[in-house]
């Protein structure tokens, strides 16, 4: 049988899913053993027409990272499509947007106003801002466009399989070279994480549900045994698909919902807001005024932040529309 | 998915619906939509001939599902839920369009634009019910016994009510007698009948009614279950008193040294440590009241143990809880009296000639603290002069914003005690409107004003105090002269307003009943529902629900008695197909829905090692509360399932 012929690449985001590939440590030298990995630009020096030049579904593998910000990302999502047997979208920004998502808040003009203009570390005389096209002493001079919305993977190419987690967790992705090695290839489409919540496989002690004031972590001191939301402060896993072996959890930090939706939740931050919505002030409801309701809900500091830090893109309503 | 046939049936309403959207058009364009077999159009599809054609169609174009647009769902959803079932369909795969409450009558002056907003609206409800599921009412047995709580008037006639039709009654009053307010009143209005007098016998009926089973000096501490299967446990409170020994005979309390202000009489008369709130009380039984007892107090005494013949003193007593099973709750705890003490600017609590209307029913009462002489407080003489003031702490926004419908006619009738007692006396009546609307009551306030009462169309703005003969001088607004004036009286007396009781949120959480903006308990439809509550099994009697005098009372206690009859002869109940339900295998034991469900309709249970919520099915109302909170959807809502509403939101958005 021939090596599997496997693949790395790095759209919008910040890397760390690729530094989550070399954490297996030893167990890639497991994964070289079945497999040639044939194309990885953050270690290989590889150009576009090499990628070009490859023949269709040559590939077995290709991981692909980041959320679609620009053209160039397109373009390597759709050329890689093409030369890939199978896609994986891997590591939150694919799978959901992820933070890079969140500028869907914003569109490209005040990105651009914000990044090459206001920001107080910015020196930019000029007030010069990218264009997809400029003239220069050496000649024309291009660059991808940069577009107004974020996308997911699968919202510009089909997409076999999903490994959420920002970034993915090592367990799963050396579960996941296993088994491609061992051929025993799971169900198209599916996501290769546990199918529960997080909820499910935590241990902490969870107790009724009735928040009276939502708190943030410096306004109390954290019972490590005792459930988050049972403490008041938000945590994202009853909407959040378990499967990081919880380390934020273990460090007594809340869950942010990196691993992404649960089946049957397709948006995680509606979900949880259904939830945390529900549940929040309840006791003697009825005689609350909607002032201290208002209240209430303002508690929570940058709810979008919040209940879509990774999701944004995919979710019902995936962008500001004014 | 892809055998749907649907019918869609478009109701002109007469003109209602047809006058303002174009129903024709509304069927062409729905005629169009996938799965859609026909669309019609016509005049009144809740008609007989309107129903005969659904089903004519249901059986003839083997139509499995059914959308009728036309009103809302509350009325005629039932109708056509029916219609299909005798036509051999489910009858949960009816959809309604409401193109009537949410359509044509508020686009009326734009007929397109209302057009359109039909074509929406039924393309949704044919959207939404691709995903409508076949579902099964359900059947329950019911324990033929009612549970009713407050042994007032409205509780008495409740209970004999029920009784009388061969159910079994559990009667429990918090205090140590049955009786409630009505007890406590001189005589009543407008016919001036001894209140007690038609009061007691009906007390009395209730202890020997041999399906009437009281428990006094009671209180209910948590009710579980649902309609025809209610579980209530109830802590009767120790009386010190075997009351299967006590004769009421009444030698204890003649030889207990101790006096204390007596609740019945609000303080203006005493009563002893060992005492019967007053000497019609049923049970008969006599009540140790531990506060002021010297034997509890000080460990001295036991006077009455030492006297009693019968050997009934029993200083051990302990709380005793009893179980009850019922299929039937009526709620009849009556109200509280507003506190006129929070209207500082009438002096009530400070200058003792100022009284409020239920201390003056006791002060004219026969058996009362004066032996019914109404004499001042503060120097025990007959007055010369006495004022009615009205809507204390009711029709203001200050206190309550309600009218509390007594105090008009209460004060008419005190008004005509003192003119029969002190003919010269002068009375007055200041009021902003006098509502006399019931029976003879018109009447009443005619032969009042007859008697020579002064009526003064204006609320009081504060009353005064003379330190030296404690006089009181009334300063108000005669708004019909239209001047500020001043007068002096004798006596003041406050029409009290009336308000929830105050353990009516215990009651409220035990049951999770709903209260309205005034705080008493809310009715499940002001008009057509008056006495049922948002609780199928359990209902409304009295002043629980708002306020009430003794015909209204009793009539709603009749009313209430007689809608819990219905499941109680019925020997069953069916209860709503629309239900949540749990993919145990998606839960993951979060616990928010159980905290977010009214219905206590969500337990935990272990599942294969891990906590998992489960629906009580008896239980759930369907409202979808737990579905759409549940984080990771394993809750589904029959029927409204997340994937029919989002069909119906892109049908909506589609053009």
């Amino acid at each position: 049988m021939s090596k599997l012929k496997i693949g790395f690449y790095w759209a919008s985001t910040c890397g760390g899913c690729e530094v989550a590939v070399l954490d297996v440590n030893e167990k890639i030298l497991d994964t070289l053993k079945v497999a040639d990995i044939v194309f990885w630009p953050v270690v290989m020096d590889i150009k576009y027409k090499d990628i070009k030049a490859m023949g269709d579904k040559s590939v077995d593998i290709c991981f692909f990272n980041g959320s679609i910000r620009n053209g160039e990302n397109e373009l390597l999502a759709k050329l890689l499509r093409k030369k890939s047997r199978i896609l994986i979208s891997f590591g939150s920004c694919a799978c959901g947007g992820g933070v890079p998502g969140l500028a869907n808040l914003h569109n490209r003009r005040t990105v651009f106003e914000k990044v090459y203009r206001e920001s107080v570390s910015t020196k930019n005389l000029p007030g010069v801002i990218p264009r997809t096209c400029s003239e220069a002493k050496e000649g024309e001079l291009t660059l991808p466009e940069f577009y107004d919305t974020v996308k997911t993977l699968d919202q510009v190419v089909n997409v076999d399989f999903y490994l959420p987690g920002c970034p993915p967790p090592v367990d799963l992705i050396a579960k996941v070279l296993q088994s491609f090695s061992s051929g025993t290839n799971p169900k198209k489409g599916s996501v290769l994480a546990p199918e529960i919540s997080l909820c499910e496989s935590c241990k902490r002690e969870k107790g009724n549900k009735k928040i009276a004031k939502v708190k943030r972590f410096h306004e109390t001191a954290l019972d490590p045994k005792k459930c988050f939301l049972d403490q008041g402060i938000i945590c994202m896993g009853p909407a959040t698909r378990s499967g990081c072996g919880e380390p934020c959890l273990d460090a007594n930090m809340p869950c942010t919902g990196c691993m992404g939706p649960i089946p049957g939740a397709s948006d995680q931050g509606a979900a949880m807001i259904g939830a945390l919505s529900s549940i929040l002030g309840i006791e003697n409801e009825k005689e609350k005024s909607e002032n201290d309701m208002d209240q209430l809900v303002g508690e929570i500091k940058d709810p979008v932040g919040t209940f879509y830090k990774y999701t944004l893109p995919s979710s019902i309503i995936n962008r500001r529309v004014k | 998915m892809a055998d749907e046939r649907i019918g869609v049936y478009i109701c002109h309403c007469g003109t209602n619906i047809a006058g303002t959207v174009d129903v024709e058009k509304v069927a062409q364009r729905i005629a169009g939509l996938p799965n859609v077999v026909l669309a019609k159009d016509y005049k009144y599809m809740c008609s007989e001939p309107g129903q005969a054609m659904i089903k004519q169609d249901i059986r003839d174009r083997k139509l499995n599902r059914v959308i009728v647009a036309s009103c809302s769902p509350r009325m005629h959803e039932p109708t056509f839920r029916k219609a299909a079932q005798e036509a051999g369909l489910n009858p949960y795969l009816v959809e309604m369009a409401n193109i009537r409450e949410q359509c044509s009558w508020v686009h009326m002056k734009e007929p397109e634009k209302a057009t359109v907003k039909a074509i929406a609206l039924v393309a949704a409800a044919v959207a939404k019910s691709v995903f409508d599921e076949p579902l099964q009412m359900r059947e329950v047995p019911v324990t033929p016994a009612a549970l009713v709580i407050g042994g007032g008037i409205a509780g008495i006639q409740s209970s004999l009510d029920l009784a009388d039709q061969g159910f079994k009654v559990h009667l429990v009053e918090k205090t140590p007698s049955i009786g409630g307010h009505m007890a406590q009143l001189d005589k009543t209005f407008p016919t001036l009948d001894c209140s007690a007098c038609i009061l007691t016998p009906k007390m009395v009926d209730i202890s020997r009614h041999p399906n009437i089973s009281l428990l006094a000096y009671s209180e209910v501490k948590a009710i579980d279950g649902y309609i025809g299967n209610f579980k209530a446990r109830v802590l009767k409170k120790p009386r010190y008193v075997d009351e299967s020994k006590c004769t009421g005979c009444g030698l204890c309390a003649e030889k207990c040294p101790v006096n204390v202000p007596s609740e019945f009489d609000l303080g203006l008369g005493t009563r002893k440590a060992i005492y019967v709130p007053f000497p019609q009380a049923v049970p008969l039984r006599y009540t140790i009241d531990r506060e002021n007892c010297l034997y509890f107090k000080k460990n001295i005494c036991r006077a009455c143990e030492k006297f009693c013949t019968s050997g009934a003193i029993d200083f051990g007593q302990l709380p005793a809880e009893v179980e009850l099973e019922v299929g039937a709750i009526i709620i009849a705890t009556g109200y509280d009296l507003y506190d006129a003490g929070h209207k500082a600017e009438y002096g009530y609590g400070i200058y003792r000639n100022v009284i409020n209307g239920l201390e003056f029913e006791r002060l004219v009462n026969a058996s009362g603290p004066t032996s019914g002489k109404v004499l001042r407080p503060s120097d025990g003489k007959a007055p010369r002069s006495v004022a009615f003031v009205q809507c204390v702490g009711s029709r203001d926004k200050n206190a309550n914003l309600y009218c509390s419908r007594v105090c008009c006619m209460a004060s008419l009738k005190q008004a005509h005690q003192i003119k029969e007692k002190f003919p010269g006396a002068e009375v007055s009546i200041f009021y902003i409107d006098m509502r006399c609307f019931g029976k003879g009551y018109e009447e009443f306030y005619e032969r009042v004003q007859q008697e020579g009462v002064r009526f003064i169309r204006g609320r009081v703005g504060e009353i005064l105090e003379n330190p030296d003969d404690k006089n009181l001088v009334l300063r108000f607004e005669d708004t019909l002269l239209g001047e500020v004036a001043e007068r002096e009286f004798d006596l003041a007396v406050l029409a009290t307003g009336v308000i929830p009781r105050a353990d009516t949120s215990e009651l409220q959480s035990i049951l999770k009943l709903s209260r309205g903006p005034d705080g008493f308990f809310l009715e499940a439809h002001p008009k057509l529902r008056p006495v049922e509550t948002n609780i199928d099994g359990v209902f409304l009697g009295g002043a629980a629900q708002g306020p009430k005098d003794i015909p209204d009372a009793v009539a709603q206690a009749g009313a209430a008695a007689s809608r819990a009859a219905v499941p109680l002869s019925m020997g069953k109940v069916e209860l709503e197909g629309i239900i949540a339900s749990v993919d145990e295998d998606l839960c993951s034991g979060c616990r928010i829905c159980e905290s977010v469900c009214e219905y206590g309709a969500i337990k935990m249970k272990e599942k294969s090692g891990k906590q998992v919520s489960s629906v009580i099915e008896v239980l759930c109302k369907g409202c979808g509360v737990c579905g759409s909170a549940c984080p990771t959807k394993s809750i589904k809502m029959c029927h409204f399932t997340d994937d029919a509403i989002l069909a119906q939101v892109k049908a909506v958005l589609r053009d």
